[in-house]
């Protein structure tokens, strides 16, 4: 008898993504723009983060009209978020047949306790996540696929640098730990012990893991895979650049050639202004950090 | 005569998109000497290939921007055998690389939450044993038509979804994710027969 929603077809679609580009879309015609250009994926919402953070106001799942929309206009998956703990959205996104759910810090959390119970689901999740501990926990609730906050619609990327130095520099610790050390490490980390056993076994998550939150050009593209990422998210930066085409095809090039220099130079030539970008403490300042959202 | 000292076998991974880490992994698991490769050079002198899952629309991007077509087809002309796998199936398939007399359907079995996997039966030609598969189907396509040169090798509800023609090995499914080895290893046999092919033309 087949078997449907398995852990291992969850993170298995999105082992097929590694290596490439998952890019945030507003409208069937900037998907279309993203998959002529290479992406692996797109994420459908309404607003890119930049312009959530500019609008303010609660940002809430996408009209599914507009996700039908770009089902029906590209052949690679669909994404799109939910709200942090709004299982109702996620209910919803799956009926609609997404291929992956963001359960995103993008969006205004529904609930201020509680993350989405993601077993409960056929259809599997990405979770954001600023450490380790963090990662564990989504992953024992569920998520089949994680990605660093960074600090989304900045074009900054020195949060994703942050989230990804903090997270594969502790599963190097746990690696290197007794099997005695873990239950303490796990309560350190606030995570569950049997993630935790997992991560010290392998070495590496039990899933995949992307970058996301403040990719601007193709540099930042091969730094975040220098660091660890086995594959990078882009929100603003695409479609909030000068020439979105041509920044999105420079961005999945040095996705994959991301040790080549020469690679990287000759993709980001030419490339005309990347978004503005914003300066982290200022936001801080104003209290307006995403990545604080979840815990 | 002494018998010729054994080299290993060199076996390249297409890496511009995709599951490649799995794959390269298994390989080396079998003693291959297992290559990523992104670039022409990295192409070159390969006993066998692997074209791995992701998604057919960025890795047949990658292969014209980045040059790949000319040393994958080389490598397929000198009847070194390659392995493609659900997006590697679409990529050799007549609308693109054109490597072996079939047409695949994309994402045929629907999206994500169609995914499945199963255990699925070859037939003996395969040569792989009776014992049957686990395989992944993931956003998966099937083979929707192929010429008379093409060997089935495995159906689904009737769809074929393993083939063979020559040196051309498909499947719709991810060995790779379930640990199954052994279409490796059937791949790797086949470069083994390939090089003894080679070295007899030389010495002959």
């Amino acid at each position: 008898m087949p078997e449907r929603a398995t852990f291992r077809l969850k993170t298995g679609l999105a082992e097929m993504l590694k290596g490439g580009v998952i890019m945030d879309v507003t409208d069937a015609e900037q998907a279309r723009v993203a998959e002529a250009a290479g992406a692996c994926a797109v994420m459908a919402l309404e607003r890119v983060p930049a312009d959530i953070r500019r609008d303010g106001g609660v940002a809430r799942m996408s009209n599914p009209r507009m996700i039908e929309e770009i089902k029906a206009a590209v052949t690679i998956p669909v994404m799109a978020k939910a709200r942090i703990g709004h299982f109702a959205e996620a209910q919803v996104l799956e009926a609609l047949e997404v291929d992956y759910i963001d359960e995103s810090e993008v969006l205004t959390p529904a609930d201020e306790a509680h993350h989405i119970d993601k077993l409960a689901f056929e259809v599997p999740f990405v979770c954001g996540a600023t450490n380790l501990g963090e990662a564990l926990r989504r992953i024992g609730e569920g998520a089949a696929m994680i990605r660093s906050k960074g600090e989304a619609g900045t074009g900054n990327i020195v949060e994703a640098v942050r989230h990804l130095r903090d997270i594969t520099g502790a599963i190097r610790r746990l690696h290197s730990l007794d099997e005695a050390e873990l239950a303490a490490e796990a309560k350190e980390l606030r995570a569950p012990l049997d993630v935790v056993r997992v991560v010290a076994e392998r070495g590496w998550l039990p899933v995949p893991l992307f970058c996301a939150g403040g990719i601007a050009t193709p540099a930042d593209a091969s730094l975040t895979m220098q660091l660890g990422a086995e594959g990078n998210f882009v929100g603003s930066g695409i479609f909030k650049s000068a020439e979105p085409e041509r920044t999105a095809k420079a961005i999945v090039e040095a996705t994959t050639h991301f040790r080549d220099a020469h690679r990287v130079l000759a993709a980001s030539s030419d490339l005309g202004d990347p978004m503005r970008g914003d300066d982290i403490a200022e936001l801080a300042a104003d209290g307006e950090l995403l990545q604080q959202r979840g815990w | 005569m002494p018998a010729a000292p054994v080299e290993r076998l060199r076996v390249g991974v297409l890496a511009s998109q995709g599951d490649f880490a799995a794959h390269l992994d298994l390989l080396a698991g079998l003693g291959a000497e297992a290559v990523a490769a992104r670039v022409p050079a990295e192409l070159a002198g390969l006993d066998a290939l692997v074209i791995p899952g992701g998604e057919s629309t960025t890795i047949s991007k990658a292969i014209e921007r980045d040059g790949l077509e000319e040393p994958i087809r080389a490598h397929f002309d000198a009847g070194r055998p390659i392995l493609g796998t659900c997006a590697g199936m679409i990529v050799c398939d007549r609308d693109h690389l054109g490597l072996v007399d079939a047409v695949a359907r994309r994402n045929a079995f629907g999206r994500q939450l169609q995914s499945f996997e199963a255990d699925l039966e070859l037939e003996p030609e395969a040569g792989i044993g009776p014992d049957p598969i686990r395989a992944a189907f993931i956003r998966a396509p099937w083979i929707e038509e192929h010429g008379g040169a093409v060997e089935v090798l495995a159906r689904w509800e009737g769809r074929p979804v393993a083939i063979r023609q020559g040196n051309v090995l498909l499947c719709s499914f991810h060995p790779e994710i379930a640990g199954e080895q052994r279409l490796h290893a059937l791949l790797m046999a086949m470069a083994t027969a390939a090089r003894r092919r080679g070295a007899e033309a030389v010495s002959g």
